[in-house]
């Protein structure tokens, strides 16, 4: 029987893990992550969860731990955050190169210097680049939702890839929701046991697992990599279809989630938990009769480009905010994938949020207004103090 | 085991890319001789891996990855926790004793590799892990590491008009992993096949994580004549510039005694990696050895 609980974020990520009933956890405690393998080494010390916990030395330790564990054919997951994330950064490469399902909860905060604790996507979107499918849950339901997802996606023959489900640090990981979690059998049978003929490591089959990818053959290694992130779109959304059957709960179509988007001039596009906030004051403001839309990316890789541009068609002015900068270029690593693919659009980008910069309300209202009359290609800092 | 028990089953097959007289690829056979068919094998990158698996060809006969430099020991904690929660959860690999093998070079181990080792051995994994040292990182064109021996010459030690040759001594990673409290941790040496073997064996039957330093001479980094990879080896041993023994279970034991300790001179004449030693240097370095032997109590 499915039952509501009133969780954080992590808790939520910690409970989807062992209703998936992982094998290996590996993981190094990073705040705002911690909440979570706390939560699963409590399953594992009661007994509640069948798995072996690696308490590694380090995130760089805990992902390499996760990869000898599902090469040797065991579901295995992790969580982290930040400069755990950053310290990953080369073996999440390997990760994906060697095609391996690892499922990951990344708690997204701000990378230093300055140190600092709270939210932004710097983290996992200086990673997009690395391989790993991400999603980007708007609350803590969608955040145990989609791990349990992310198994069912990862572990997809057409895809065999790793996924990353991101969430807002301290706005979803801290903050309590009621959270429904799905019947353990049910979650079992959606998810099935990972069985892998690909990549597992028994004497009684040797097989070789990394080797050294000579010329001849490392750009088609690199190109199926692609063509698994381009089977992962109908996947992922093939996945959300079966989930909202199973459980009675979709997430847009997988990819993307549209919001009073028809009738629209002016469509604000985010990701993760401000979404939330967004949504709250189109709906105010549509009681002024004033039509606002959003679009709010879920799935940032694979990135559903033909899908934004459609649901973006009727659009005149696109309002891109972004949790990231990329510096040199004053702008968002959001804004700078989709300004290409929106060129009949007037597209301007917003740097929100960095370093848990509070948005406010009234800082979306005013990204709206200033959408409307700002020239194409605008960036615009939101929140900055005078210096 | 001795000699004649030796297994005929080769687990490396020839045609590697290994240099004539590579000390590694020995290391290795003698290795998994020992250990037999029910062996995973984690490799860290350095020359081992390069010139065993250049894709679509593997030299090895037993299941083996790859992940990266400095993490085969995190790696190798994976899979033996995957074994573990496989076994018991699924019932895969029945109920084989399976040992997890992982081979690092001296810069795999003694430094980038360092922490990664630590931990996995600190965490008691039912492992073995194996450094083929070298004594300098061989891979990238023979620049020093931290198991570089004083005076040695390489590419980021050369011998200057200033400075000459390594300035450093030899870390001591065999007493290291032991301080970690492991149940069992040997120093080995190719040219004593059977003593080396018989390690393996016990670091495999041992519960819990083993650590043996091998001493592996290198045709290409120490710079001698192929034909002298076990000579050289042999040398080392018999002058005590690496003495060897195991650690079991805290006991320490001198696994091989010289009967008579050979001058250092006749080590260090072969290796052009020396050649510009003085007989103050090598004075000084004898000096340096027969006070470590000392300790040792060889």
């Amino acid at each position: 029987m499915s039952k509501v609980k009133i969780i954080t974020g992590t808790s939520a990520a910690a409970e989807a893990a062992r209703l998936c009933d992982v094998d290996v956890i590996s993981a190094y405690p990073i705040t705002p992550q911690t909440t979570c393998v706390e939560k699963l080494a409590e399953f594992v010390a009661n007994g509640e969860l069948d798995a072996e916990f690696i308490k590694v030395e380090s995130e760089h330790s805990a992902i390499s731990a996760c990869i000898g564990a599902s090469a040797t054919g065991a579901r295995t997951f992790t969580a982290t955050s930040s400069q755990g994330l950053a310290l990953m950064h080369e073996v999440l490469f390997i990760a994906s190169g060697m095609r391996l399902p690892i499922v990951m909860m990344n708690a997204n905060r701000a990378l230093s210097a300055p140190i600092n604790i709270w939210n932004d996507q710097q983290d996992s979107i200086s990673q997009r680049d690395t391989g790993w499918i991400q999603i980007y849950a708007a609350d803590n339901q969608e955040t145990l939702d989609s791990i349990i997802q992310a198994f069912k996606i990862a572990e997809n023959e057409k895809v065999l890839l790793p996924v990353m489900v991101n969430l807002d640090g301290f706005i979803l990981t801290h903050t309590v929701e009621p959270v429904e979690l799905p019947d353990e059998e049910e979650v079992r049978d959606f998810v099935g046991i990972y069985e892998p003929k690909h990549a597992y490591l028994d004497p009684d089959r040797p097989i070789t697992q990394g080797p050294v990818g000579v010329p001849s053959c490392y750009m088609e290694s690199k190109y199926n990599v692609q063509n698994a992130m381009n089977n992962a779109e109908k996947v992922i959304m093939d996945v959300n279809e079966e989930f909202a059957k199973k459980f009675g709960r979709k997430y847009g179509n997988g990819l993307i989630e549209t919001y009073n988007i028809e009738n629209a001039e002016t469509v604000l596009v985010a990701m993760g938990s401000v979404c939330g906030t967004i949504k709250e004051v189109i709906d105010d403001l549509k009681q002024e009769g004033k039509e606002y839309g959003l679009l709010r990316i879920r799935t940032y890789r694979p990135l559903p480009i033909n899908h934004i541009r459609e649901a973006l068609k009727n659009a005149k002015n696109i309002a891109i905010l972004d949790k990231d900068i990329t510096f040199g270029m004053n702008k968002g690593a959001v804004y700078t994938d989709l300004a290409g693919f929106l060129k009949d659009k007037k597209t301007t980008n917003y740097i929100v949020g960095l370093g848990g910069r509070d948005i406010r309300q009234d800082d979306i209202k005013e990204i709206m207004k200033h959408a409307e009359k700002a020239e194409d290609g605008e960036t615009k800092w939101m929140g900055l103090k005078e210096q | 085991m001795t000699e004649k028990q030796f297994p005929r089953e080769e687990y490396l097959a020839s045609g590697h890319r290994g240099c004539a007289g590579c000390g590694a690829a020995i290391i290795v056979r003698q290795a998994l001789k020992a250990a037999g068919k029910d062996t995973i094998v984690v490799n860290a990158t350095g020359c081992l891996e390069v010139m065993t698996t250049p894709y679509p060809e593997t030299a090895w006969r037993v299941p083996w990855i790859h992940v990266a430099f400095e993490n085969a020991a995190a790696a190798a904690s994976g899979v033996e926790r995957a074994i573990k929660v496989l076994q018991r959860k699924r019932k895969k690999y029945a109920n084989k004793k399976i040992n997890v093998i992982a081979f690092g070079g001296d810069g795999g181990t003694a430094d980038i590799g360092f922490q990664a080792l630590s931990g996995a051995m600190e965490r008691g994994h039912n492992m073995l892990y194996i450094m083929y040292d070298n004594e300098a990182y061989m891979n990238t064109g023979i620049q020093r590491s931290s198991s570089t021996p004083l005076l040695a010459s390489t590419t980021t030690s050369p011998v200057g008009t200033v400075i000459k040759g390594e300035d450093r001594p030899k870390k001591d990673m065999a007493m290291i992993i032991a301080a970690h409290g492991v149940p069992y941790v040997a120093t080995a040496c190719l040219s004593y096949p059977e003593d080396f073997m018989n390690k393996v064996k016990k670091a495999c039957e041992i519960e819990g994580p083993a650590f043996i330093h091998a001493l592996q001479p290198c045709t290409t980094g120490w710079k001698y004549d192929p034909k002298y990879t076990v000579k050289i080896g042999r040398l080392a041993v018999e002058t005590g510039v690496f003495p060897l023994y195991e650690i079991k279970n805290g006991e320490f034991k001198i696994t091989y005694r010289p009967l008579k300790r050979k001058p250092l001179n006749e080590y260090v004449k072969l290796q052009k990696r020396y050649r510009h030693l003085t007989d103050k240097d090598i004075e000084m370095l004898q000096k340096y050895i027969d006070e470590r032997c000392k300790l040792l109590g060889l």
